[in-house]
């Protein structure tokens, strides 16, 4: 086992765990902070992967961003689950199951794949990051999902500050 | 070496974990936060598959970031709806949230 195995079982470990935590937990605030050290553990296999790029858009956009509107929505609405009624509805043991059904699902399908599941990853050229940005503008690949990603981005800052506004 | 498939299950157990969160909790914002789970869990695949198939094609990773401003716009919408809906009826949880049941 190498540095490598070792890294990808301590943020598996760190994913996993904090995921359960967030699914679970029944303050509100505590799930959203689980949930920063979930996409801090998806940073870290980034890093593995050699997309460097991707985890300091992880830590800056998904940590730095989405959490801590997560953190603020919480903040807004009334803490009224915080006593000592269920955090679940009355649906959760289907919901447990259908989730362990996809996950055998998902696993078979990963198995029965034909797809060489322990292939050697070729080496990533050195400018990846020149190729990324190249790639997210260039008309001959993806200015088009770029472009419409940032028009989907402008539609919902306009669609959230009217639908949150307050009309009075 | 990390074969491809750890990656595969690891992502594929954190897209249970979070579907599990979508289904089975009352509190709106908790829902939210179990859709963040899961696309968590499809960029871990989408990047690992860039990684282990061809790295010099930047499709992968284009479309990891094409899934961060999707949910970056999906919090936007749904946090804010979670907040519109709780000034109007003084409830985050899901199943009161049934005006437009019939």
């Amino acid at each position: 086992m190498d540095a490598s195995q070792i890294l990808f079982f301590l943020s598996a470990v760190l994913i996993l765990v904090s995921a359960i935590f967030v699914v679970t937990a029944r303050n509100l605030v505590h799930a959203a902070l689980w949930l920063i050290a979930t996409l801090f553990g998806v940073a870290m296999l980034y890093v593995l992967l050699e997309a460097g790029f991707l985890a300091v858009v992880q830590v800056v956009v998904y940590i730095g961003a989405i959490a801590i509107m997560f953190i603020f929505a919480v903040m807004l609405t009334r803490r009224d689950l915080l006593s000592q009624t269920s955090q679940t509805n009355a649906n959760w043991p289907i919901a447990l199951g259908v989730s362990a059904l996809s996950l055998a699902g998902v696993a078979f399908i990963a198995r029965g794949f034909g797809f060489s599941l322990d292939r050697v990853p070729a080496p990533v050229p050195a400018d990846s990051l020149e190729r990324l940005g190249a790639a997210l503008v260039s008309p001959e690949q993806f200015v088009l999902p770029f472009e419409v990603a940032s028009i989907l981005l402008l539609a919902a800052l306009v669609g959230a500050v009217y639908v949150a506004m307050n009309k009075k | 070496m990390i074969p491809l498939s750890w990656y595969l299950y690891l992502s594929a157990a954190l897209f249970a974990i979070g579907l599990y969160g979508v289904l089975a909790r009352k509190n709106a914002i908790a829902i939210l936060l179990g859709i963040e789970l899961m696309l968590n869990a499809a960029n871990i695949n989408l990047v690992a598959f860039w990684r282990y198939t061809d790295p010099a094609q930047m499709a992968g990773q284009v479309f990891a970031i094409v899934v961060f401003a999707v949910a970056a716009a999906e919090v936007a919408v749904g946090l804010s709806l979670v907040i519109s809906i709780y000034r109007a009826r003084k409830t985050v949880i899901a199943d009161e949230l049934n005006l437009m049941k019939w």
